[in-house]
């Protein structure tokens, strides 16, 4: 597809053209599936959350439900209050979840339905709660959307009571990540021995396993019960700021629980800070097995180095998967070429530009908000050995001939990954293999006759 | 209605209202609630009127495709159908005006008028499409003004869909907006004479997995040329010489017969209904077309393939009737003219079809599939998530025929699924389609993976 390229100068200042974003209510959608019995709403027309459901659906390969507001053209002149004060009714009769988690879509924002009141003034059976996040997708992004919805779970739910102190339990707000990661979270956080709540979790949810019998509401997601004591645990950690931060500040704020803003632990640092940071607040003792798999990256680092040091790559993605991948690139001795992110803010490209910087690389471009479009032009400009990101990345890896390894959301033309995880050590394992797989197959596949070995 | 409306996992059931767009074939006479929009509340599988407009545009090649919306609506619609080219690949690549707040208050027209600029100079394509989403309509850019200007600055034709969702969650509203911009984009521009041929235009096909290149093959054997198809592997130049065709051969009622009878109206051209799912559809297609030509030649050539193909392909198929022979498949597909294909094929592998469903089928149409179906089978519109669950174990369907998130359900239910939607990658038309769906469904409901359902580790059956 290289003519998508056009000739001669080129600018690109305004829209997107091969955006590497999506929009906010998907992003809330996702965080509310990470509760259990919840049935995730969207407020707005069927067209949206038709597309959100499908969205997940392609990335995770499992049943998506959620339901909608199902605005018609009345709706848009007498706003969207009847549509959910009946949908809000509809749903608790038939399909019986314990919550509703509402989150708003662009049309039920322009018309500026005012949730909070129409959510008070609705039929909630006895026992049974509704929450809201509002998710304009013409602000931020899906990370913008799940953070909003993680952050309303606070706002809505979590209460403190002096009385049921948890003084060795730990809230974790997992980022927008695969269920494999936030189960790699959970073994982590288990095997140092310390008491934890996570939510949003959709393990148990997203990868959960065929048994021919289907439940509309899968096995895992964090209770309400617990999402509500999570008000009286020691300390959150917060992993990724741009998705977890929002409802770490909110809990801190509402129940006085202090909170810790790490980043996904992805690569070797991020992983260990994860677990120095639980060892340090809750005296927890490093078992012997994160100690051996701590050796074992290591171990595999070294051997494996000379294959992908001083390669160049461009990673894109979503803020908090990007940047501690980059770091791990960085620990790899890779050169971090192009770092772009669909989601705005400045603060991303300060803290991937220090964090290059600090490795002494001068040369690279990092940019927030920028769409693929842009990633393509610069490596048209000068070339990188690997692409870092999600599937939307297959088209410059075919036009410009460089392998992709995929990695993020979503993932749209592959399977199994959202059951293996890129967190944690056994995260860094992974990674190592696939990226220098990615390189030594090509290598084998470009090499001449006689440069072509057995052994690498 | 004979089922209660429990579920056979407990907890969700269907929702009392829509027992009309229930029924069951031979119990009840009454007439199937269709069109309707859906409940507030519901998990429904339809999509809506922008996505729609989107599968109908979207295969034409060397357009721009640019939404007009937030960047949602054009991110879930980047480059999913199956739809190849032969050429450009424009059309695969993603335009949005990713609107944000401060177009959403003050309008977006000039930040529309600006993307345009930037695309035609950029890319020079022959056509913009302009899709509106729902923001756009709510508040309120004229986007057929804005249009109009950019064309009259480019020279170009920009055109505007107008396929914001709200309108209805309907896709068949949407297919009606895409046929509209058809219309517009091949009306000859005043004092221009668009030569007259012989060829026909193939309206309704999309070239998913290279179905219209087959299809082709098979006329240009016979003796027949396309000049274009509405749109699959189409270039703006190719549809606008679609008035001088002398034939429109239509597949697929739902988003075309609009523009058939139009491009009968304005420009005389007649048209045929096809359908090239299944091999006894193909050939019946194939003569109807070469009668309307009505020369000899054409006659005997189409004749000879037909029987050619027919010896190749009946033995291939028998083997796979021999596997498929009584087992049970339900049909859940967008609309009622692929559902009658499908069944004709299920029936064709010797299997019972126990249910077909449709989002956007009109009552007519559910009479048709009703009389083709034997007594007891179901038959509903727009169903939910639960009501297919239920019906698949109910019902023990042993393969299901749907879209991408009917797959995932029927898999989780240990169903084989074969995907006969906007999105399928394999071409199912004309006779080696045929031969390709029975190996399909052969595939997904005998592969070996179903045994390991019923073993465990854990000592108990599962
Ligand atoms: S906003 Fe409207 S056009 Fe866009 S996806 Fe939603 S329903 Fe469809
Ligand atoms: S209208 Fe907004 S919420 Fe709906 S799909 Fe488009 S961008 Fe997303």
């Amino acid at each position: 597809m290289l003519e998508c390229m056009p000739e001669g100068e080129v600018v690109h200042t305004v829209g997107k053209i091969n955006p590497t974003k999506t929009c906010q209510p998907i992003g809330a959608m996702y965080a509310a599936l990470g509760i259990h019995r919840c049935l995730p709403h969207s407020h707005g027309s069927q067209g949206c959350c038709a597309y959100h459901r499908m969205h997940l659906t392609r990335h995770f390969r499992d049943p998506v439900l959620a339901s909608t507001s199902s605005f018609t053209e009345g709706a848009s002149v007498f706003g969207g209050a009847a549509n959910l004060k009946t949908a809000i009714k509809n749903v608790f009769e038939i399909y019986k979840p314990d919550i509703i988690a509402v989150h708003t879509t662009c049309l039920s924002e322009t018309i500026g339905d005012d949730l909070p009141t129409i959510i008070k003034q609705s039929e909630v059976p006895e026992g049974k709660v509704v929450i809201h996040a509002n998710t304009p997708s013409y602000q931020g992004s899906h990370i913008t959307g799940f953070s909003n919805m993680v952050k309303a779970m606070v706002t809505y739910l979590a209460e403190r009571d002096e009385e049921a102190l948890r003084r060795k339990r730990v809230n974790i707000i997992p980022g927008f990540v695969n269920p494999s990661d936030m189960r790699e979270i959970k073994r982590i956080t288990a095997s140092l021995g310390v008491d934890m709540t996570m939510f949003p979790d959709t393990t148990n949810v997203l990868d959960s396993p065929l048994t021919a019998k289907y439940d509309m509401y899968p096995e895992g997601g964090a209770t309400v019960e617990q999402i509500r004591d999570s008000g009286n645990s020691r300390l959150t950690l917060a992993l990724g700021a741009w998705s977890s931060n929002a409802a770490g500040a909110a809990l801190m704020e509402k129940c006085g629980v202090p909170c810790v803003p790490l980043k996904v632990p992805i690569g070797l640092k991020a992983t260990d800070d994860l677990i120095m940071t639980m060892r340090e607040k809750f005296d927890a003792v490093v078992p012997e097995d994160l100690t051996l798999e701590r050796g074992q990256v290591v171990d595999t680092l070294i051997d494996t180095h000379f294959h992908y040091q001083g390669k160049k790559v461009a990673i894109f993605g979503d803020p908090d998967i990007v940047i501690p991948l980059t770091e791990f690139v960085l620990t790899m001795g890779m050169i971090p070429k192009y770092v772009i992110t669909g989601t705005p803010g400045k603060a991303f490209e300060e803290e991937v530009g220090a964090m290059i910087e600090a490795a002494g690389i001068e040369d690279y471009i990092v940019k927030a908000e920028g769409d693929l479009f842009e990633l393509h032009l610069w490596i048209k400009e000068e070339s990188v050995d690997l692409l870092l990101g999600t599937t939307y990345g297959k088209y410059i890896a075919r036009a410009e001939d460089i392998p992709l390894v995929r990695v993020g959301f979503p993932i749209l033309d592959r399977a199994v990954h959202p059951l293996m995880p890129i967190t944690g050590y056994r995260g860094c394992l992974r990674l190592i293999e696939m990226i220098s797989n990615a390189l030594l197959e090509r290598r084998d596949r470009d090499c001449l006759d006689e440069d072509y070995e057995l052994v690498l | 209605m004979e089922h209660d409306c429990s579920l056979a996992s407990g907890g969700t059931g269907c929702i009392s209202e829509r027992q009309n767009s229930i029924i069951t074939t031979g119990k009840n006479k009454s007439r199937i609630h269709c069109a309707d929009d859906s409940l507030a509340g519901a998990v429904s599988q339809r999509a809506c009127v922008f996505c729609g407009a989107r599968v109908v545009l979207n295969p034409i090649t060397d357009a721009i495709h640019l939404v007009h919306g937030p960047i949602g609506c054009a991110t879930y619609t980047w480059d999913i159908r199956g739809s190849l080219s032969s050429d450009s690949e424009m059309y695969r690549h993603s335009f949005s005006t990713d609107l944000k707040e401060k177009d959403v208050v003050f309008g977006g027209e000039p930040k529309l008028a600006a993307c345009i600029d930037e695309v035609i100079s950029k890319y020079h394509p022959p056509a913009v499409f302009v899709y509106s989403t729902c923001v756009v309509g709510m508040i309120g850019d004229d986007i057929i003004a804005v249009c109009k200007d950019a064309s009259e600055r480019h020279g170009i034709d920009i055109i505007p869909v107008e396929s914001s969702g709200f309108l209805s969650g309907n896709k068949i509203v949407g297919y009606r907006a895409a046929a509209e911009a058809l219309m517009k984009l091949i009306r000859p521009k005043p004092g221009e004479v668009i030569e007259k041929t012989r060829k026909l235009n193939f309206l309704g096909e999309y070239n998913l997995g290279g179905e219209k290149w087959l299809i082709e093959r098979y006329l240009n054997e016979i003796g027949i040329e396309v000049n274009v198809a509405f749109t699959g592997d189409s270039t703006v130049a190719a549809l606008k010489r679609a008035p001088g065709s002398c034939l429109n051969i239509v597949q697929c009622t739902g988003s075309m017969h609009w523009v058939a009878t139009n491009l009968e109206k304005e420009y005389g051209i007649p048209y045929l209904d096809v359908n090239f799912f299944g091999a006894e559809n193909t050939a019946d297609s194939l003569r109807r077309i070469a009668a309307f030509y009505g020369d000899p030649e054409i006659i005997r050539r189409a004749e000879s393939l037909i029987e050619r193909e027919m010896n190749r392909i009946t033995p291939i198929i028998a083997r796979y009737r021999k596997k498929l022979t009584g087992k049970r498949t339900a049909i859940y597909v967008g609309g009622a003219f692929k559902a009658v294909a499908l069944i004709r094929q299920m029936k064709d592998l010797g299997m019972e079809v126990v249910v077909t469903g449709t989002q956007t089928g009109k009552q007519e149409e559910y009479d048709t599939i009703s009389g083709l179906l034997s007594e007891g089978a179901i038959v509903v519109d727009d169903a939910n998530p639960a009501e297919i669950e239920r019906f698949l174990l109910d019902l023990k369907v042993d393969v299901m025929a749907g879209g991408v998130k009917e797959r995932v359900l029927a898999y989780k239910l240990g169903i084989g699924f074969v995907d006969h939607n906007h999105e399928r990658k394999e071409c199912l038309a004309g006779f080696d389609g045929a031969v390709t769906f029975a190996r399909e469904v052969y595939i997904t409901t005998c592969s070996p993976v179903w045994k390991h359902l019923k073993a465990s580790i854990g000592g108990e059956e599962l």
